[in-house]
C-alpha cells in the first residue's frame, strides 16, 4: 500500500522532478549531508558534555552549522542573521550568563539530572516518530535548487517590507518590551542585593 | 536537493533539543538547548519556504519571514531568560532548577529548601550576618 501511495504521489502533478532518484545524491545533498552531521554532532555534544563552558562552544559550532545549511538552501540573507545574532550575540550573551552565574570551569558531575534516562526515552521516541512520519511524507518530494536564490537580501527585503510589515514593527515594540523587561530584572535584583543581609536572615530564620 | 534531508536533520536536532531541555539541570544549559529546538524549527522553516516558493506561483515567502521574526524572539527570549537566572542566581545562589521547589507539591511539604542543600549557604549567611 505504501509502494502504491509512492507510486500515486510520483505521477502526481506537485512534483516536476521525478527524473530525481534516491542512489544519485547531487553535491549539494551531500555537502548537506556532512554539514548535518557536523551539526547534529555538535548539537549531541552541548546537550551531553559535563563541562558548561564547552557546552557554549560547541552550541557554537552547532549554529554554524546550521548557517551553511541555510547557505545551502540558498536562503543567504537568514544564513547572515543567524552568524550575526546567534553566533555573535546569543552565545556571548550564554557565556556572560554562564560566567556571571559562577558557572564552575572543569567538569561538573550534577550537569545532568536525575531523570536523563527517561529524558532519554522521550527524546529517541520523539525522533523515531518525528523522522518516521516525515520520510514517510516528503519521500517523494524534491527542493528545486537552481535558479535564482530563494533568499537574497533583495528577496528578503521585497518580501519583509510588502507583505510583513506590521508583523515587523509589532516584532519591533516586542524587542523594546523585551530590553525595558530585562533591565526591571536586573534592577530589581540590584535593590535586592542591597538589603541581602536581612533577606539571608529570613530565609535561614525560616 | 531531497526534501527528507532538512526534514530529517531538524526533527533530530528538535529531538536533541528536547533531550537537553529535560536531562539538563543547570538553568543555563536548558536555554541552550531551547535555543537548538527553534533553530530546528528555523531550518524547518527555512527548507519549506524553499521548496514552496518554487512550487507556488506567487508566495508571500512566509516561511523565511516567520524565521527572521523567530530569530528576534529568539534573542529576546534569551535576554529575559538570563536575567531571570542572574536574579534567581542571585537569589538563591544557585541555578539549579532541580533546587527551585518552592510551588512544588511533593511527598514532603516543605519542599526541599526546608533540608536541601541550600540549606547550608542560607545558615551560613545567616551565621556571617
Amino acid at each position: 500500500m505504501n509502494l502504491a501511495a509512492a507510486v500515486h504521489l510520483a505521477s502526481a502533478p506537485p512534483v516536476p522532478h521525478a527524473q530525481h532518484g534516491f542512489l544519485s545524491p547531487t553535491g549539494v545533498e551531500i555537502a548537506f549531508l556532512l554539514v548535518g552531521l557536523v551539526t547534529l554532532g555538535a548539537a549531541l555534544v552541548t546537550v551531553t558534555t559535563r563541562q558548561l563552558v564547552h557546552a557554549a562552544l560547541w552550541l557554537v559550532v552547532a549554529l554554524g552549522g546550521l548557517a551553511v545549511e541555510y547557505l545551502l538552501l540558498t536562503a543567504e540573507f537568514i544564513a547572515w542573521v543567524q552568524v550575526l545574532i546567534y553566533v555573535g550575540s546569543v552565545v556571548v550573551l550564554l557565556l556572560f550568563g554562564l560566567m556571571l552565574t559562577k558557572a564552575p570551569i572543569g567538569r561538573s558531575p550534577d550537569a545532568d539530572s536525575g531523570n536523563r534516562w527517561a529524558a532519554l526515552a522521550v527524546a529517541v521516541a520523539a525522533a523515531v516518530a518525528l523522522v518516521w512520519v516525515v520520510v514517510d511524507a516528503f519521500r517523494t518530494t524534491w527542493i528545486d535548487l537552481d535558479g535564482p536564490a530563494a533568499g537574497t537580501t533583495e528577496v528578503t527585503g521585497t518580501f519583509l517590507f510588502r507583505h510583513w510589515v506590521l508583523p515587523f514593527e509589532a516584532l519591533s515594540v516586542l524587542l523594546l518590551a523585551a530590553l525595558v523587561g530585562a533591565i526591571v530584572l536586573s534592577r530589581k535584583a540590584r535593590a535586592d542585593a542591597d538589603t541581602t543581609p536581612a533577606v539571608h536572615g529570613k530565609e535561614g530564620a525560616r | 536537493m531531497h526534501l527528507a534531508y532538512p526534514a530529517v536533520l531538524s526533527a533530530l536536532l528538535f529531538c536533541t533539543g528536547l533531550y537537553g531541555v529535560l536531562a539538563r539541570r543547570n538553568a543555563i544549559l536548558v536555554l541552550m538547548s531551547v535555543e537548538l529546538m527553534l533553530n530546528a524549527v528555523n531550518l524547518n522553516l527555512v527548507a519549506f519556504d524553499v521548496w514552496l516558493s518554487r512550487a507556488a506561483e506567487e508566495t508571500l515567502h512566509s516561511g523565511q519571514a516567520l524565521t527572521l521574526f523567530t530569530i528576534a524572539i529568539a534573542a529576546a527570549e534569551i535576554g529575559i531568560g538570563l536575567a531571570i537566572v542572574l536574579a534567581v542566581h542571585r537569589n538563591r545562589g544557585t541555578s539549579d532548577i532541580d533546587k527551585l521547589r518552592d510551588t512544588a507539591e511533593g511527598p514532603e511539604p516543605e519542599g526541599p529548601d526546608a533540608e536541601g542543600p541550600g540549606t547550608p549557604a542560607a545558615e551560613k549567611a545567616e551565621a556571617s550576618a
